[in-house]
């Protein structure tokens, strides 16, 4: 594998791909949204449990290339038990990281593997799918589209 | 395999592009079904246009628009020598393969459908083909009604031939399927359709490039081109079609070069094929087509098609060595496409480990999500062949693909 290839698939990216986390059905779950990706019609939903203002419980699933599944599965390990309010910052920080490939300085999460992203901006939706699919349900939109 | 006979290296000495290189590596362009390169002969003509000739066509008094003129208009023979129509005035020039499907259905079949007709198009079908015919649809209150195919992505002609019926008004398929590269029997098709007094209409954007085409054996009654595809310039399609139906079409654009008088009291229509080219044309692209035609006629189409078929089907037998790979598509009629789904690698990854290689794949729906899901898949990589691939290309292919799966397992 040349170096590029290695800062997109990080080791970390193919361990959550290939064994994502909170995939699955949230039966009791109180808030959902499904995205979709028309540019490669991928598609994933996010369900949520959310008490008190706060996350409780957090499942995804759908299909799609491993930087989509492997964002979805971080994305659930970093908001899950959070507040709203600390969803949202996540949220705009992933989109800082991947964007703008600009990291925290403080940020040793596996999140920062996703920042090889940045220089394939062609797949730049792939990471961020499940990230406007969970502000849609946060935010009570039931669908949300990359486009 | 050895493949011979053809010219290979004096065809790739004439596209400029393939000298640059892609992440440090050698460009293996195996996306043609998306747009081919084009050989220097056109982007001479296009540029000898613009700086020895460069006019608007067509009434034009003076030297420079007399010889525009002459080349727009030589063009259009040569389009209609390419589809051996009968005439050049039924070839109609457009901005792309889409709008020569629009036209047809905006200038054809609406003002003639009504609730209750039908219009048959293949599940196959790009979304050029199919959604033009839903817009058409819900203005008339016809429907459109999809043709099934088999597992190895023929058209079920069983199937087709139990829903042809007095309703069916428009048969519209795909000639070479864009995804998975099927070649339908179009002159059957045809046939079919007409047997129930229908007109059909067929999608040449895939054909162009890769096989002879002859409407009048066909007996298509419109015929579309994406010029782009045929290594010409972008924004340039062509819409051949039966004179008598040409005819009686009302225009799909008004504006100028497609009238005959214009008062307020009343405005009468230019004869075809100016009724449906309002404005100034493509005129560059035209002339760069011209020139795209007679390279590829003059490489001989059969011979074309013979030499694209042997790499695409080296590449699935290659690919299919590999193992975990699937070629999605398997029909006994195919072209130089090949359309494919891995085990563990979603087409994105594959086309983003492939462009680390120096191959340009395409990944997706490939605009027919449809037929996606027929197969029930998300998406496919698809590698689709032109006359300056050769067998580097194929091994560049599996090469990346062998990466693909180290990563993937």
């Amino acid at each position: 594998m040349n170096s590029e290839l290695r800062d997109l698939y990080q080791d970390v990216i193919l361990s959550h791909y290939r064994q994502p986390k909170n995939w699955g059905d949230l039966p009791d779950s109180n808030a959902n949204a499904e995205g979709f990706n028309p540019l490669c019609g991928d598609r994933i939903s996010v369900f949520l449990r959310v008490k008190d203002g706060v996350l409780e419980d957090i499942r995804v699933n759908g299909c799609g290339c491993a930087i989509s599944c492997a964002s979805a599965s971080m994305m659930t390990e970093a908001v899950k038990g959070k507040s709203v309010e600390e969803a949202e910052v996540v949220f705009e920080q992933f989109h800082r990281l991947v964007i703008e490939g600009e990291a925290q300085e403080d940020d040793d999460s596996e999140l920062s593997a996703l920042a090889g992203v940045h220089e394939h901006p062609v797949r730049i939706k792939c990471a961020t799918l499940a990230w406007h699919t969970l502000r849609a349900a946060l935010r009570n939109e039931k669908q949300v589209s990359t486009e | 395999m050895k493949i011979a006979a053809f010219p290979i290296q004096t065809v790739q000495d004439q596209f400029p592009i393939l000298d640059r290189t892609v992440r440090g590596r050698r460009l293996a362009y195996l996306d043609n079904a998306a747009t081919s390169q084009k050989p220097i002969r056109v982007l001479e003509k296009v540029d000898h246009f613009y700086r020895n000739y460069n006019a608007n066509i067509h009434r034009g008094v003076h030297t420079l628009s007399q010889e525009a003129t002459k080349e727009y208009d030589d063009a259009r023979e040569t389009v209609r020598e390419f589809l051996n129509a009968g005439e050049a005035r039924q070839c109609i020039f457009t901005k792309g393969c889409t709008e020569g499907i629009n036209l047809v259905a905006q200038a054809y079949a609406r003002p003639r459908l009504k609730a209750g007709d039908e219009i048959l198009v293949s599940t196959m079908e790009h979304h050029s083909n199919i959604v033009p015919w839903q817009i058409v649809a819900e203005q008339t209150g016809a429907t459109v009604r999809p043709i099934p195919i088999t597992e190895d992505g023929e058209i079920d002609l069983d199937a087709y031939q139990a829903m042809l019926s007095e309703r069916v008004k428009v048969v519209a398929i795909v000639h070479v399927s864009n995804s998975i590269g099927t070649i339908n029997p179009v002159k059957s098709m045809v046939a079919m359709a007409h047997a129930v007094g229908a007109i059909a209409m067929v999608d040449g954007a895939q054909a162009g490039p890769h096989l002879p085409i002859d409407v009048q054996d066909v007996d298509a009654d419109f015929y579309t081109l994406s010029c782009h595809k045929i290594y010409a310039p972008t924004g340039v399609g062509v819409l051949y079609g039966k004179t008598d139906l040409l005819q009686s079409m009302p225009p799909y654009h008004g504006g100028g070069d497609m009238i005959r008088t214009v008062s307020f009291s009343g405005t009468t229509y230019a004869d075809i094929p100016s009724r449906f080219e309002a404005g100034t044309p493509n005129v560059a692209g035209v002339i760069g087509l011209g020139e795209a035609l007679k390279f590829l006629m003059g490489l001989g189409r059969s011979r074309v098609f013979e030499y694209e078929n042997k790499l695409a089907r080296l590449a699935e037998v290659k690919l299919t060595e590999l193992g975990g790979i699937r070629i999605v598509g398997n029909s006994k009629e195919k072209a130089g496409i090949v359309s494919f789904v891995m085990e563990r690698a979603h087409p994105h990854d594959i086309g983003s480990v492939l462009d680390s290689y120096g191959v340009a794949i395409r990944a997706g729906h490939h605009c027919c999500m449809p037929l996606m899901e027929r197969f029930n898949i998300p998406a496919t990589a698809r590698a689709s062949f032109a006359v300056y691939n050769d067998e580097h290309d194929v091994d560049a292919l599996v090469q990346g693909i062998r990466a693909t799966k180290e990563i993937f397992g």
